[in-house]
């Protein structure tokens, strides 16, 4: 028996109530965790570069400090970080904007014998989106980068839009922008 | 890294679809990249850092009295590719109360709120894939996206499978309901296949005596059995 897996639908306006209520998903990294403590800020933006006001959702997979995923397929999953879960859900404020706390993740293997840069996985959801968006945050200035076999599939000149930066008054805080449509529009993948 | 399957064309709806108006600044221009499998598609959240209260999956005994309305049974699987059960699978639920109204601070629809009706639930799947949901039958609204258009009734349905990639946020609707042919959300999936698979059906089985009517909604995650090999060369 082959099955097709179910169509999405849009997560509408009002996901609020069932999806973002828990404000503690914005906090990945508990007391304890291994790794630098990061704060990652999103502001998620129109295709007229206005914000999505309340109405969009970002979530994210990732890594701990040392690359491992709390999950049976990773080989290291029995050593992961146990005060580090690994996913988190935030709703965009007014602006369009999110923090997330979390550390920053290891290197993860790319399954082909090499190795992939710190990176974390990002799915964003919003009322004009039939179905998530994929993409993912690498952090600007990572020596590792140039070597990331999923960055070398994007455009040169598209990679920008997938690096977070640091936040240049404060450490270990860093931003990115989610441009959904438009000028310097975010690289989205089809997985 | 065994990689999933791609979805079948027409199964899922484009990003852009103009008769949705507001998809026309949120869909993204440039085409998506393809993105091979690595653990960090393959992974994803394991379920159990906030469990499940016991009236969780019940949305109708969150409150000292019931809300008004149809009570209603909405029960499936949740299933993969290979028609197997997906097991502990996060599903959360949200809709409007019988009127028609969400309980949100930016629904203006002038309907009663109810203020026994929260309209929110979570449930996890069993061995089996089975989930099963207690609640009232959600209204039909109006919303702008055209001259008098309005939503059919729906249930919003979030699940968490076993890996990121196999994350899937949807709607269900309600067999026999006259707004499904007009709605462009619903209209957005190419296959009308696809679409029909969104539509609950009644069940006269998950039908409870003097009580509640049934609906069967069974939802496919994307997702194969592993590998040949560890099938053990089958």
């Amino acid at each position: 028996m082959t099955l097709i897996p179910t169509a999405s639908q849009t997560v509408g306006p009002f996901f609020n109530l069932a999806l973002t209520n828990k404000r503690s998903l914005g906090t990945l990294a508990r007391e304890g965790a291994e790794g630098v403590r990061i704060r990652l800020g999103f502001r998620v933006l129109d295709g007229d570069g206005a914000p999505t006001p309340g109405d969009s959702m970002i979530e994210l997979w990732q890594a701990d400090a040392r690359g491992r995923y709390a999950h049976a397929l990773d080989p290291r999953a029995g050593e992961a970080d146990p005060n580090f879960y690994g996913f988190g859900r935030l709703e965009t404020n007014a602006e369009g904007e999110c923090v997330f706390e979390t550390v920053k993740p290891g290197h993860v293997a790319d399954g082909r014998g090499g190795m992939q840069a710190p990176h974390i996985n990002v799915a964003v959801f919003a009322r004009g989106l039939l179905r998530q968006l994929y993409t993912r945050v690498y952090f600007e200035g990572e020596p590792a980068n140039a070597q990331d076999p999923v960055l070398v599939l994007v455009p040169e000149d598209r990679r920008v839009t997938l690096l977070a930066r640091p936040v240049a008054v404060q450490p270990n805080e860093w931003f990115i922008q989610i441009r959904l449509q438009g000028e310097a529009e975010t690289v989205f993948f089809d997985v | 890294m065994n990689e999933y399957p791609r979805v079948p064309a027409g199964s899922q709806p484009e990003y852009a679809y103009e008769a949705y108006r507001s998809t026309a600044r949120r869909a993204p221009a440039q085409p998506l990249i393809r993105l091979p499998h690595t653990l960090s598609e393959l992974t994803g959240p394991v379920y159990g850092h906030n469990p499940i209260g016991p009236t969780d999956n019940d949305l109708t005994n969150h409150f000292a009295q019931p809300p008004q309305g149809e009570r209603i049974v909405v029960a499936g699987r949740v299933l993969d590719e290979d028609g197997r059960g997906v097991p502990h699978a996060l599903v959360e639920v949200w809709q409007t109360n019988a009127a028609g109204r969400y309980r949100h601070s930016r629904d203006n629809h002038p309907a009663p709120l109810d203020p026994n009706f929260l309209g929110a639930g979570r449930a996890i799947t069993d061995e089996a894939g089975n989930y099963r949901f207690v609640t009232i039958k959600p209204g039909a609204y109006p919303w702008r996206n055209h001259h008098n258009a309005w939503r059919p009734a729906h249930i919003h349905f979030s699940l968490f499978g076993p890996a990121f990639l196999t994350r899937l946020v949807t709607q269900m609707y309600f067999p026999g309901d006259p707004l499904m042919p007009l709605d462009p959300v619903l209209h957005s999936i190419p296959d009308p296949e696809a679409q029909q698979r969104l539509v609950s059906q009644f069940d006269l089985s998950l039908t409870e005596p003097e009580w509640a009517l049934g609906f069967r909604f069974d939802i496919v995650l994307r997702g194969r059995r592993a590998t040949p090999f560890e099938e053990g060369g089958k």
